[in-house]
């Protein structure tokens, strides 16, 4: 009987060292990953890298400016794009849960949300880059866009859930007009919930390649017309990762360091939003 | 002055009329996204439906040169490299769920681990992929020439490793929400009936949980058939399927959406740039019906 209780504790314990072993291994990939890539590209960080264009094959030096705005204005433009939509779709769906149209458009972010980036970049190839006959920043925004879109839903319409109803209902009851209701009561009470959301959003969009590939193509040169093709941060660590020169390699180590210092500020924001308002996403 | 107040409301309640249309307006924006991207990729891959028929799916050559399009390469290549990721994930997604959601929910420690396993699903793809380039590869190269194999270091095993590890933090989080909701008055007879830990996790805390963690590896896997950039950086891109197993996984292959991503520029004939959409259209069928499936189970279970 002593002998079969040990060896039913023992087999706990056991199991427990297992389940601590593997849960603690897995962030050695991302430790591994983060270190090395702060230790490539910090050193190639400049001003003079912040501010030039890729320098030509074998001359060295040479910069990311293009990439950094052309990242920054299709993110702006793609935020300008979803933002308003997925906040006033995100609205609709917490304020009628239990409409048709809700129950559709409820399936169709769960649906936005699965589809593969790639997928998205195909679609806009035909909807945008065919027609106006050219790769264009304009094209590569939309695409974002609606790789935005699900997340901002989502997380406009599960902040503003949990609400207490009574907030509604007390500005209602004073004879607030069902839109002031909205967006002078409700929405700001969910601010930081709906904020978190779009950060969250943005530090997807910014580091996503593949709608990219399609679209907004890549430019090697300062670009900041909308309709002709732009860099990104993502598609220039792309091109140059894969090209076969030593230089090129490190403009891309230089470019993921910021890409990653980016994303990784974001989320952490977000984080410390999320703690300090105490919302659940 | 009190026709002045009325018109007022009445103005107001025009707002009114005019924001709830606009609600409306931006969901049915949201449903039309989702069919108009059905329609054109429907519409785009009908040439290759109508010259190819439904034998593309599982012809075995591609060969745009010589106007031949198979597509069960890319199909092997797709589900080999997701389902040895989804294996090698596993034990670590669940690991963490029952380590966060039952052995340590709170404090610090609990909160960094959390934290750390999110920031795994922030990084962007292409870092993983450029990272597994230059460090990842040459490492599994010398690893392929000790068991005797050809030592590409590109390719599905590759490409797998790096997707686990990108696919741990959907299984996860799930995971973790799931076991913290299971009810404690279930664990504690189980402990009062003089079960161990082990005992109730295995006993108690899995068979609650079974379909929600079910649900957790289902969503990582939709992310893995639809990963694009580590894999198409990784993987080696080659459209010919090696003759044995053992080349097969650990030598230079293609998934369906690193072949989109590498020829769809290049596709200069219709049905060639047809055959690829109809594969985008086929990735798309299947990440969509995973991720309801995983969807529903979702629901269903918290629901209950």
């Amino acid at each position: 009987m002593e002998a079969r209780i040990r060896i039913r504790n023992t087999k706990s314990i056991l199991f427990k060292g297992v389940i601590v072993f593997f849960a603690f291994l897995i962030t050695v990939p991302l430790i591994i990953v983060l270190l090395y890539i702060i230790k490539q590209g910090v050193t190639q960080v400049s001003w003079h890298f912040l501010t030039h264009v890729p320098a030509p094959v074998g001359e060295s030096g040479g910069g990311i400016s293009n990439a950094l705005l052309g990242s920054f204005i299709m993110v702006m433009m793609s935020s300008v794009l979803a933002i308003p939509v997925g906040m006033f779709a995100g609205i609709y769906l917490s304020e009628n849960p239990h409409t048709k149209l809700a129950y559709y458009s409820g399936l169709c972010v769960d649906i936005l949300q699965g589809v593969p980036s790639i997928v998205v970049g195909i679609v806009i190839y035909f909807w945008l880059v065919k027609p106006l006959g050219t790769f264009s920043a304009i094209s590569g925004s939309v695409a974002l866009a609606i790789m935005m879109l699900p997340i901002v839903i989502r997380s406009t319409e599960q902040t503003l859930r949990l609400l207490p109803p009574s907030l509604k209902e007390a500005a209602l009851s004073l004879g607030v007009p069902y839109h002031r209701v909205i967006l002078k009561v409700i929405v700001p009470c969910g601010f930081a919930g709906i904020l978190s959301g779009i950060m969250l959003s943005i530090a997807r969009i910014i580091g996503e390649t593949a709608p990219l590939l399609f679209t907004a193509f890549g430019n090697p040169y300062l670009s900041s017309s909308i309709t002709k093709p732009m860099e990104s941060l993502p598609h220039l660590i792309f091109t140059y990762a894969t090209s076969p020169y030593d230089e090129w390699h490190n403009l891309a180590w230089g470019a993921s360091f910021i890409l990653l210092m980016f994303v990784l500020t974001l989320n952490i924001i977000t984080k410390l939003i999320t703690r300090k308002w105490n919302i659940q996403l | 002055m009190k026709n002045k107040r009325l018109d007022l409301s009445y103005s107001q309640m025009k707002w009114e009329t005019i924001f709830r249309r606009i609600l409306i307006f931006m969901s049915i924006v949201l449903v039309l996204i989702v069919i108009g991207i059905l329609i054109t990729l429907i519409m785009e891959s009908m040439p290759s439906i109508k010259s190819l028929g439904i034998g593309y799916l599982w012809g075995k050559v591609w060969d745009p040169v010589s106007n031949i399009y198979g597509a069960y390469p890319f199909l092997i290549g797709t589900l080999l490299t997701s389902f040895i990721a989804l294996i090698i994930s596993i034990p670590f997604s669940y690991a963490v769920s029952i380590y966060l959601g039952e052995y340590n929910p709170k404090g610090w420690l609990s909160n960094l681990l959390k934290n750390t396993i999110e920031l795994i699903a922030a990084v962007p793809s292409i870092i993983y992929g450029f990272w597994g380039l230059f460090v990842l590869v040459p490492i599994i190269r010398t690893f392929e020439a000790k068991i005797g194999v050809a030592p590409y270091g590109i390719g599905i095993f590759t490409s797998s490793l790096i997707l686990a590890v990108m696919i741990i933090p959907y299984a996860a989080s799930l995971g973790i929400t799931l076991i913290r909701m299971v009810p404690s008055p279930l664990k504690e007879g189980a402990y009062a009936l003089g079960a161990t830990r082990f005992e109730v996790i295995r006993s108690v805390i899995m068979p609650f949980t079974r379909s929600g963690l079910f649900a957790g590896v289902l969503l990582s896997l939709g992310r893995a058939l639809g990963e694009t950039m580590a894999v198409t950086m990784l993987i080696g891109n080659t459209s010919t399927l090696a003759h044995t197993f053992k080349d097969l996984i650990f030598g230079p292959s293609n998934t369906m959406a690193s072949v989109i991503a590498n020829e769809f520029t290049e596709a200069d004939h219709t049905v060639y740039l047809s055959a690829l959409i109809e594969l985008g259209l086929v990735l798309f069928f299947v990440t969509v019906v995973i991720n309801l499936i995983g969807k529903r189970i979702i629901t269903r279970f918290t629901n209950n």
